[in-house]
């Protein structure tokens, strides 16, 4: 079993902590995504995960054994670990097969074993027919894919990805995604993903790690993190959260009932809520829609709506809290006039927990 | 106990990554290369200088260099260096200005015929240019013209050291003051039109103030090199009389030989401040208000119109008389049999190169020994620069700093204080090995491989800067050590850049004559002080051959080099346009 453990790892660099006390479990064959806005601290996680860096504080264990800390370090080409670089890395001067049996050349593998290897990862990518070619001639997803295979062809314990889907364009990027997913299954490897895209890490990763300057806020699987987010920057980061404040906070059972600009909502809170007077509310754009007629809802003064073709975007402000903009979507087909007063119901929402 | 505990964590911290063992070997033996060719010689040289006997000794110092001919060849020195730059500076502008802003034609065979001297040993130019110019001159004869018989040749004078200073020196003004001028963002000159300024206003208020630091980068290049020139001071000021610092240490280390060396290094310690003051001074200037700017400029053409015609006339009038006079008088020269004799089919000979290839045993064994010594000199050098840049680009750190320094320092100091620390540094016997290599072949190697470091290191730090270190990444991930990747990753990657650096050693070292003019002794001359040796001894004729056959190794060097250009990296090759 490689189990990768972090436990209270710190790195800092010219006296700022870039990552601050990061403690996770990673179970062997787990696909993971480590996501965070850029400069959080995800790419130092990274190096230090492939031992390109030193720790300050704190220690990686690969399976049993300790590889990072602050005394020792093993370095990359003795860790068994593989990577997809973010620009692929593919060396320009040998072949797509030199490329991907490199790894095997400098473990000492017979030639047949070599060959055999490279053809079988290069297979698993779909490029077996272009082991001959020169890294230059390939496409970008074609470049991708190399670097897949030559991480799979090391047969590393750990296969680390630094954003491999960035310089993709939009149709690639949806293709690739699958093909990682399929990769995955396929190898059963421990995979861990490092991503700014939050859609890619949604539909990817068994859980998802999510950074804030330098910290580890949320570690959960990704229909947690939407759901329950526990802060304010999870909330907003995930599916384009929305975070409302909340009065007169009264737990029920596994729900609460909170009072949202004055009219009592019961919403989805976790068991050990507390009664607190303020508390901020998650709401997902798909759980707030224009009350029907009859319905009571909160007051809003329009400010822009947005055709978006199969539905309305509709930006507006909160009578009762005039400096807090939301969005709703609402039916392609309702004309709503700019400056005009809607009614606001929420069907759904998570009480955000408040912060240890 | 506490306090080595404490020592160990200090140490930890100092070296936080725990490198494998190769690394460290690799980066420990490039320490002892640096320390034992750059920095213990110039320190031994700074010691012998302040303190001959052991003891810090400034009144000997003050004494010797209040003495009237050190000040002579002191302010010589200064006067020549600051006027040749001066000229240096306005030539080099005019010629980049004119190929990079204007619509001039035939620019790429202009700007190679301008920078060419630069690549032509200056003892070889000095020579063209004196018999170019000589009563007897062949060329001159050819053209009907003559200098009046009798009285000083017109060049062995301070104006003809300065002339030929400015000349030689124009081209490193021109390739700093080009590079800057094609850094100018568009929008900059576009701005100024568009705010109604024309073309010769833009020049003047835009474009030169804006290419400031490049202009003064390139001063500083030819101040340090025209304080440093040996062959023109040598060939034109030793006749005219006219000492500076280095003929003085060069005539002095002749009359006295070794005894001579601690008053030499005082003289020499006197040239590296004066060097160093220069730089200090132009980088100075340049930089004050730095208005920096870099951009991907377009190409500015203004267009000379009519004037265009008198412009190109003009460009090549100065090409011809600069470069292609001289050197047919040099051709010229050497293919007659004595100095003076006109030439005709009737005197045309070839005995000359005959000699100087086959018979006489001595420019025969010079040249083959200037050869060997620079093979060797680039073979060790390319290795030793495709590790130092590796470290100095991807590692960095204090230790590498220093060792980047000095061999920066070994470069830039004129060459001849670097022999002087030389001799100072290996007159004694070696440790272990017993004997010394003064007066040996290998004294010469060792200054060699300290001067040029610095030249064959440039372009690879400039390969690296352009790969992405991900690629030396990916084949640690793949778990290759140090010297694999080195040998699988990086060298094939950067082998382009290294074979640049190794061409440029080549073209220098071969005919170089800075160093080695201390250095040589009876049984062992390279080819670089044969054309002053020969010039002095009288054999004009055989002087102006060996000078021929230099230029043609350079021009051959050039050629092999310009066909291999498209696998170098852009900007190498100083000739291209």
């Amino acid at each position: 079993m490689a189990d990768i453990v972090i436990s209270d790892l710190s790195k800092m660099y010219g006296g700022k902590r870039v990552l601050d006390r990061v403690a996770m479990h990673i179970v062997d064959g787990e696909f993971i995504a480590v996501l965070g806005p850029s400069g959080c601290g995800k790419t130092t996680l990274l190096r230090l995960l492939a031992g390109f860096e030193t720790p300050d504080e704190g220690t990686i264990q690969l399976g049993d054994r300790i590889v990072s800390s602050r005394e020792a370090n093993v370095p990359p080409e003795k860790r068994n670990i593989g990577i997809v670089f973010q620009n692929y890395a593919l060396w320009p001067h040998m072949s797509v097969a030199d490329n991907v049996g490199y790894a095997l050349k400098i473990a000492g593998a017979s030639t047949q074993e070599r060959l055999q290897r490279s053809r079988d990862a290069l297979a698993v990518v779909g490029m077996e027919n272009l082991a001959e070619r020169a890294p230059s001639d390939l496409s970008g997803g074609q470049r991708q894919r190399v670097a897949l295979a030559r991480c799979l062809a090391a047969k590393p314990s750990v296969m680390l990805l630094d954003e491999p889907l960035a310089n993709l364009d939009v149709h690639l990027r949806a293709a690739m995604e699958n093909e990682f997913v399929r990769f995955h299954r396929h190898t059963g490897a421990t995979m861990v993903y490092i991503t700014h895209d939050q859609s890619e890490a949604m539909a990817l990763a068994d859980r998802i790690a999510v950074i804030d300057r330098g910290r580890l806020v949320q570690f959960d699987r990704p229909r947690d993190l939407y759901r329950e987010p526990q802060s304010e920057m999870v909330a907003r980061f995930i599916g384009n959260g929305q975070v409302l404040p909340v009065q007169d906070v009264r737990p029920d059972a596994d729900a609460a009932i909170v009072s949202i600009f004055g009219k009592d909502h019961r919403v989805r809170a976790r068991r050990s809520e507390q009664v607190r007077s303020s508390a901020r509310l998650s709401v997902h754009t798909s759980a707030m829609r224009l009350a029907q007629p009859g319905e009571d809802g909160f007051a809003g003064k329009v400010e822009r709506v947005i055709y978006r073709g199969n539905h309305s975007q509709v930006d507006f402000l909160v009578t009762a809290e005039p400096d807090l903009q939301l969005t709703l979507h609402a039916p392609a087909d309702v004309a709503i006039p700019s400056d005009d007063t809607i009614q606001v119901c929420i069907s759904d929402g998570w009480v955000i927990p408040a912060a240890a | 106990m506490a306090l080595i505990a404490m020592e160990k964590v200090e140490e930890r911290r100092r070296l936080p990554a725990l490198l494998p063992k190769a690394e460290w070997v690799v980066l420990g033996l490039l320490v002892i290369f640096v320390a034992g060719l750059s920095f213990a010689p110039l320190l031994r040289l700074a010691i012998t200088a302040i303190a001959p006997a052991g003891v810090i000794d400034l009144g000997h110092v003050a004494e010797l260099l209040w003495k009237k001919k050190v000040l002579t060849a002191s302010t010589n020195t200064l006067v020549v260096a600051l006027l040749s730059t001066l000229l240096a500076m306005v030539l080099g502008t005019v010629a980049a200005a004119l190929t990079v802003l204007t619509d001039m034609r035939f620019k790429t065979a202009w700007v190679f015929a301008f920078v060419l001297p630069l690549m032509i040993p200056p003892q070889v130019t000095a020579l063209a240019w004196v018999q170019a110019f000589s009563p007897s001159s062949p060329v001159l004869g050819l053209l009907g013209l003559s200098l009046h018989d009798g009285g000083r040749h017109p060049l062995y004078s301070p104006g003809g050291i300065i002339l030929l200073l400015g000349f030689y020196h124009a081209p490193l003004v021109f390739l700093t003051v080009r590079a800057a001028l094609r850094r100018l963002p568009a929008e900059l000159v576009e701005a100024a039109r568009a705010a109604g300024a024309t073309s010769w206003p833009l020049i003047f208020t835009i474009i030169l103030p804006l290419a400031r630091a490049g202009l003064f980068a390139g001063a500083a290049l030819a101040f340090v090199s025209s304080i440093s020139n040996f062959g023109i001071q040598a060939m034109l000021g030793i006749p005219a009389r006219y000492p500076t610092l280095i003929t003085l240490i060069y005539q002095q280390m002749n009359s006295y030989g070794p005894s001579a060396l601690a008053d030499m290094a005082v003289l020499a310690l006197l040239l590296s401040i004066l060097t160093i003051v220069g730089v200090a001074i132009s980088g100075w200037l340049g930089q004050r208000g730095d208005v920096r700017v870099d951009g991907i400029g377009r190409s500015l053409e203004i267009r000379l119109g009519r004037w265009r015609p008198i412009v190109e006339a003009v460009s090549w009038l100065f090409i011809v008389l600069t470069m292609a006079l001289p050197l047919s008088a040099l051709v010229a020269t050497s293919v007659v049999t004595g100095f003076g004799q006109e030439l005709s089919w009737k005197t045309l000979t070839l005995v000359n190169y005959a000699n100087a290839l086959v018979h006489q045993a001595s420019i025969r064994n010079a040249f083959l020994t200037s050869l060997l010594l620079t093979s060797i000199t680039v073979a060790i050098l390319m290795i030793v620069s495709l590790f130092m840049a590796y470290f100095i680009v991807w590692k960095r750190g204090p230790l590498v700093r220093v060792l980047h320094l000095f061999s920066e320092l070994t470069y830039a100091l004129p060459g001849i204080i670097l022999a002087v620390a030389m001799i100072l540094f290996f007159l004694r016997p070696l440790p272990v090995l017993g004997f010394s290599i003064y007066g040996t072949v290998w004294i010469i190697l060792a200054a060699y491989l300290s001067s040029f470091l610095a030249l064959a290191l440039r372009p690879v730090l400039g390969g690296f800067a352009q790969i992405d270190r991900a690629m030396e990444e990916a084949a640690q991930v793949a778990g290759a050590g140090f010297l694999a990747r080195m040998r699988d990753v990086i060298i094939p990657l950067v082998a382009p850049a290294a074979v640049a650096g190794g061409v440029m050693v080549f073209m220098s070292a071969l005919n170089e004559i800075q160093v080695s003019i201390l250095l040589v002794s009876s049984n062992v001359r390279t080819i670089g002080p044969m054309v002053v040796f020969l010039e002095e001894g009288g054999s004009s004729t055989l002087a102006a051959a060996v000078g021929c056959l230099m230029i043609a190794a350079v021009l051959i060097l050039m050629l092999a080099a310009t066909c291999f250009s498209r696998y170098l990296p852009k900007g190498v090759l100083p000739w291209q346009n």
